[in-house]
């Protein structure tokens, strides 16, 4: 297993460096720079060449990527123009309240979306069935920054049971339960369509699994049926459950970026927006290589999820 | 059945975890009194007012902060703060400060020349030990001073390379503001995010993303301010603004989106407009295609009903543009030009006349920036208006920085019109850097419809010059009926900038130089 982990986490590598190598020419492809953006009106020409080189863009592209590369690799992502401040600092800051955002959706998700696809098959065609389906393609079909809009509508502006945006409180102790208040309307309009997708893929894999024989044997030598969905049936539909949490993860993580944007969550979506929009290359660069990082590394994990829970997976 | 059990135990969790989320809700408090949190819209870049470029930023950094001069309340015309009076030069090109006594800053580090000679050499001397602290962007206002020389710590004077009428507005604008020269030997690179001035308010944090709070100074110079602290909320977001300020967890909106404003509406809150130096026009491209004849010109300006554009699309939250200043500029502005009337009659009978019906035109369209309003929703009803005048209209939208990438070079072989939209703080700059011939593009200015007038030329240069302000107020009124007449540009708006406070916030008022001043704000 060792040895299966560490094969997994060295074919990394070339998929960081191929990461790295694109972002970097994608922003320094795309039409404006940094100095434009930051002088907006007043962009002269003059003005502008003296702030790139105030900046350190006046250098060829092949010498800027590895001066990134190799600070990068020193663990010094350099300092955002926008922010004039470290990018490691703002992206771990940032990574932080996004996590916090995108974790406590996926916990909701994932056991929302297995309960329901479970219980849907389980009774298969019947009243659940198919108020869970109803339910479940609503959820699927709305955009989730206008079901943000809405609920900020609702329960913030008219019932006022939740504050509208931000993380935390402007004055006041900071525990988990004001946490929670901010965080429970955007961690539920990021979770459902992740957990209408998972609900529907869970059902297909449960009713898979019930079809097979050891279910009927189980119920034949007169397991408790409640024993015979949750521990039997479901146990051998989580194989093929989890690559699906895995990238509902991945599709929960991204989809932060509206919701961040809608509660104006302090997250690494909202960071890149604002980055992009004003070109702060270094934050966009460093930004982008720490998620992929991240999102290969738990790419790694779920594999390894896998493979610890199902012996054909060769290690 | 069995489910049933495990179904009901869940919704009893799940109710009793919202009963509890819900009583956590109950219990948020109003916002307190003497406490006054801005719904801003977006996260400040630093609080070094040499650094930053952004109406955003300086809204913070006016109350931190103090320049030499400011503008007198409700004007764009300087008077004294830090400095209590000044001489100028017979030849226009030294000023001569008294400052004033007793000052210090915030770090307790005392006031005097020496500080003002640090603050400007740091932007402007290269070989300056703090320059490193930069980049300063918008030094450039300041490029006419050669230099600053201490003659006693309470007089300091500034020799400028030549005659420069806007210099004291300049020096009213945030990048002139006052630094304490203590602090960045301190903080070096991280003196934006450990800001120290001689402001109405002192700073206290600033948590990323969240808030930068501020604290009464109670020693200030002007007279301690009402507030004990204010809070500036980043919330990018104008819904998301608007629903803050709905559910009561801002005090203060600034930049309501138009289609907003109704909300306002009624006792609880009170919506503030003011028109500021702004303009919102149409860059016509005057060297080649039909915008060379003077005629299509000014039949574009006829066609276009501007009316309509700032009552129905921006929801009367700006106002007809009549020339290339903007009346809030109100010394410099020529009160007698009316807009152009919307004649589409007229326009059609201009078009005739130089032979330019159904002329195909390129009109550059941009997704949003800073001061373009509502820009694709404008260049829409704009393209329309031409159309029905018999004019073919393409549009091409860009994202804003590409958008300037292509502006600012020049429209020359790629479009004949394009958006654009200015705010500055003296009536020099616009015309200065956007309408002489020696401002084309390849000269490195920002005249990117190549229009050219000796006269108008003529006029700038004597007005930028020209220290008595009477008579550079005559030579700005002569030159925008001038540009009027020539139409370089379709003038189309300018914008009211607003604001919304909740009843029981008092004493503010929006100042037309967009900046936000707290000194004199109450909260109960």
């Amino acid at each position: 297993m060792t040895g299966y982990i560490l094969k997994r986490l060295v074919s990394a590598i070339p998929v960081l460096l191929g990461i790295s190598v694109i972002v970097f020419l994608i922003m320094a492809m795309i039409p404006g720079d940094p100095a434009t953006a930051i002088l907006g009106s007043y962009a002269t020409p003059e003005n502008v060449e003296k702030l790139n080189r105030d900046l350190g863009l006046d250098q060829g592209l092949v010498p800027r990527y590895f001066i990134w590369l190799g600070n990068m690799l020193q663990g010094d992502f350099g300092r955002s123009f926008a922010l004039n401040r470290p990018v490691l600092d703002e992206v771990l800051d940032r990574f932080g309240a996004t996590l916090i955002l995108a974790g406590t959706s996926f916990v909701l998700c994932s056991v929302l979306g297995i309960a329901a696809g479970v219980i849907s098959a389980a009774r298969q065609y019947g009243f659940a069935d198919k108020a869970i389906t109803f339910v479940v393609l609503l959820g699927i079909s709305i955009p989730s920054f206008f079901l943000g809009m809405m609920m900020i509508l609702i329960f913030a502006v008219q019932l006022r049971w939740f504050p509208v945006s931000g993380m935390w409180p402007i004055y006041g102790d900071r525990n988990l339960w004001v946490l929670m208040d901010h965080l429970a309307m955007p961690a539920f309009a990021l979770a459902v369509v992740a957990t209408g997708v998972i609900a529907r893929l869970a059902r297909s894999a449960m009713l898979e699994v019930l079809r097979q024989d050891f279910i009927r044997t189980a119920r034949a030598k007169g397991v408790h049926e409640r024993r015979v969905i949750w521990r039997h049936a479901l146990r051998a539909a989580m194989v093929s459950i989890i690559p699906i949490l895995g990238i509902q993860a991945g599709f929960v993580l991204s989809g932060a970026v509206y919701i961040e944007m809608v509660f104006q969550w302090p997250g690494v979506g909202r960071m890149l927006v604002d980055a992009i929009l004003k070109r702060d290359i270094l934050l966009v660069q460093g930004g982008v290589v720490f998620i992929a990082a991240c999102y290969v590394l738990f790419n790694i994990m779920v594999d390894v999820a896998q493979a610890l829970l199902d012996p054909r997976i060769k290690t | 059945m069995t489910f049933l059990t495990l179904t009901r135990r869940a919704v009893l969790a799940a109710t009793a975890a919202t009963a509890l989320a819900l009583s956590a809700g109950g219990a948020m408090a109003q916002t307190p009194e003497n406490v006054l949190i801005v719904g801003q819209i977006a996260e400040p870049q630093a609080l070094d007012p040499a650094a930053v470029t952004a109406v955003n930023d300086f809204r913070i950094l006016m109350n931190i902060y103090d320049g030499l001069v400011r503008y007198k309340d409700g004007t764009l015309e300087p008077e004294p703060a830090l400095a209590t009076d000044w001489t100028i030069s017979e030849d226009g090109t030294v000023y001569t400060f008294t400052l004033r006594e007793g000052v210090t800053f915030h770090d307790g580090s005392a006031f005097d020349a020496e500080a003002v000679k640090f603050n400007f050499d740091r932007m402007l001397d290269e070989a300056h030990p703090y320059h490193d602290t930069g980049p300063f962007p918008l030094a450039f206002f300041f490029s006419s001073v050669e230099s600053v020389d201490v003659i006693d710590p309470q007089t300091v004077s500034f020799t400028l390379s030549g005659p420069y009428a806007p210099f004291l507005s300049n020096l009213a604008y945030p990048t002139g503001l006052i630094v304490s020269p203590a602090a960045v030997m301190e903080h070096g690179a991280d003196f934006g995010r450990n800001p120290s001035g001689t402001g109405a308010f002192t700073f206290g944090e600033w948590r990323s993303n969240e808030a930068v709070v501020v604290q009464a100074n109670p020693d200030y110079w002007d007279g301690a301010p009402e507030l004990e602290t204010v809070v500036f909320r980043p919330i990018t977001d104008a819904n998301t603004r608007t629903a803050e300020m709905l559910a009561g967890g801002i005090d203060l909106m600034v930049e309501v989106p138009p289609v907003a404003l109704s909300e306002f509406q009624g006792d609880a809150y009170t919506v503030h407009e003011q028109a500021g130096p702004h303009v919102w026009f149409l860059i016509l491209n005057a060297k080649e295609g039909p915008f060379a004849d003077v005629r299509v010109r000014q039949a574009a300006n006829y066609a276009i009903n501007k009316e309509a554009i700032v009552n129905d699309v921006l929801e009367g939250t700006a106002e007809v543009a009549a020339g290339p200043t903007p009346p809030a500029f109100a010394w410099a502005y020529n009160p007698d030009l009316e807009p152009y009337p919307y004649d589409p009659d007229r326009a059609r009978a201009l078009l005739a006349e130089a032979g330019a019906e159904g002329a195909e035109l390129t009109f550059y369209v941009t997704e949003g920036g800073s001061g373009m309003l509502d820009p694709v929703a404008m260049g829409t009803a704009i393209q329309a208006d031409l159309e029905a005048v018999g004019l073919d209209v393409t549009i091409e939208t860009y994202e804003w920085n590409t958008f300037l990438g292509n502006v600012n070079p020049g429209l020359e072989g790629k479009a004949d019109m394009a958006e654009m939209a200015w705010m500055t703080n003296d009536p020099d700059t616009l015309p200065f850097l956007a309408l002489r011939t020696e401002a084309w593009p390849d000269k490195g200015g920002f005249n990117s419809g190549y229009y050219s007038n000796p006269e108008v030329d003529a006029l700038l240069d004597a007005a930028r010059v020209e220290t008595d302000q009477a008579e550079r107020a005559r030579l700005y009124k002569e030159m925008q009926v001038i540009v009027q007449q020539d139409a370089p540009w379709v003038f189309v708006a300018n914008w009211k900038q607003n604001a919304v406070t909740s009843d029981r916030v008092g004493g503010f008022t929006l100042q037309p130089s967009f900046f936000l001043l707290l000194d004199d704000v109450t909260k109960n």
